[in-house]
């Protein structure tokens, strides 16, 4: 691994680190436990397509790990990884399939970090009830998916062009 | 944006939309979670009446006794009795969990399940 690419994925785990924190202070909540905006996964994004699929696992797992440590508890913490796992994984599919552009990528990857968190908490608190909170869920991963990804087509297209390995 | 990618946020927004229209019918007519009066006699279930159906049940036994259950506005009563003490007619309307009537002389029970939680742990009427 090259130093600058070590320096570049710290910068973007901190990134995402402050992203996730600034998520955690906004004040408004929408109501559906599990539902939140993703702005971090704006760094894992971007990452994915900029510095490679293999340091945007990285960087996914370490923010999930940091932020749990830092703001959340364990059982926050369990759902995140399984959100961000499922999340990276359909992501990379969906990148792989070439049939995407930045935001349907973004979008996968939205909508189904909310799956993942919301099958995790059916596990482990053996609810399948909270099946009910999954398309509201899926709607608003969309919705922040699409914001998120036209961000990140935006954020992508100016570092292809000024960053230099 | 490509044309690929609104054809990926309609399907996806088409499977919450269709999924979600799919529970609230599978919740209307499945009344596996719903509140319903459990009436009970000598300990053998007779029924199974849902507390959101107004409904009025007479029950009779071979002896002649009765008892007239009555569902109305989500909350279940006993409103009429052959009993001779009349505490099952008496008795307040019930309408959460484990909450019960009981006709002690018919041997009749009448119990909610799966019904609203009590949110105080009791009060005296």
């Amino acid at each position: 691994m090259k130093t600058n690419k070590v320096a570049l994925l710290g910068l973007f785990i901190a990134l995402a680190f402050v992203l996730s924190y600034i998520e955690f202070l906004l004040p408004f909540s929408i109501g559906i436990p599990g539902a939140k905006i993703g702005l971090a996964n704006l760094a894992v994004v971007v990452a994915l397509f900029i510095i490679g699929k293999k340091d945007a696992l990285v960087l996914s797992i370490i923010r999930v790990l940091l932020v749990g440590l830092t703001f959340g508890n364990l059982a926050m913490t369990m759902y995140s990884i399984a959100g961000a796992a499922l999340s990276y994984l359909m992501m990379l599919i969906g990148m792989k399939t070439k049939k995407l552009s930045i935001t349907g990528v973004s979008v996968l990857g939205g909508v189904f970090h909310n799956v993942g968190q919301i099958i995790v908490a059916m596990l482990v608190l053996e609810t399948a009830g909270l099946i009910y909170y999954l398309p509201f869920l899926v709607i608003i991963g969309t919705i922040s998916g699409v914001v998120i990804g036209v961000l990140a087509a935006m954020i992508v297209e100016r570092l292809r062009r000024n960053l230099r390995f | 944006m490509k044309k690929n990618d609104l054809k990926l946020i309609v399907t996806v927004l088409v499977v919450a939309v269709v999924f979600w229209l799919g529970m609230s019918l599978y919740q209307k007519y499945n009344t596996a979670n719903q509140a319903y009066v459990l009436v009970t006699i000598d300990g053998v279930e007779y029924g199974k009446y849902p507390l959101n159906k107004d409904i009025t049940e007479r029950i009779e036994f071979e002896d002649g006794s009765y008892n007239v259950l009555e569902i109305k506005d989500g909350e279940a009563q006993i409103s009429e009795a052959s009993c001779p003490d009349q505490i099952c007619v008496n008795h307040m309307h019930i309408h959460y969990s484990k909450e019960m009537i009981v006709c002690l002389p018919n041997g009749l029970i009448a119990e909610i399940v799966n019904g609203e939680e009590r949110d105080i742990d009791g009060s005296t009427h």
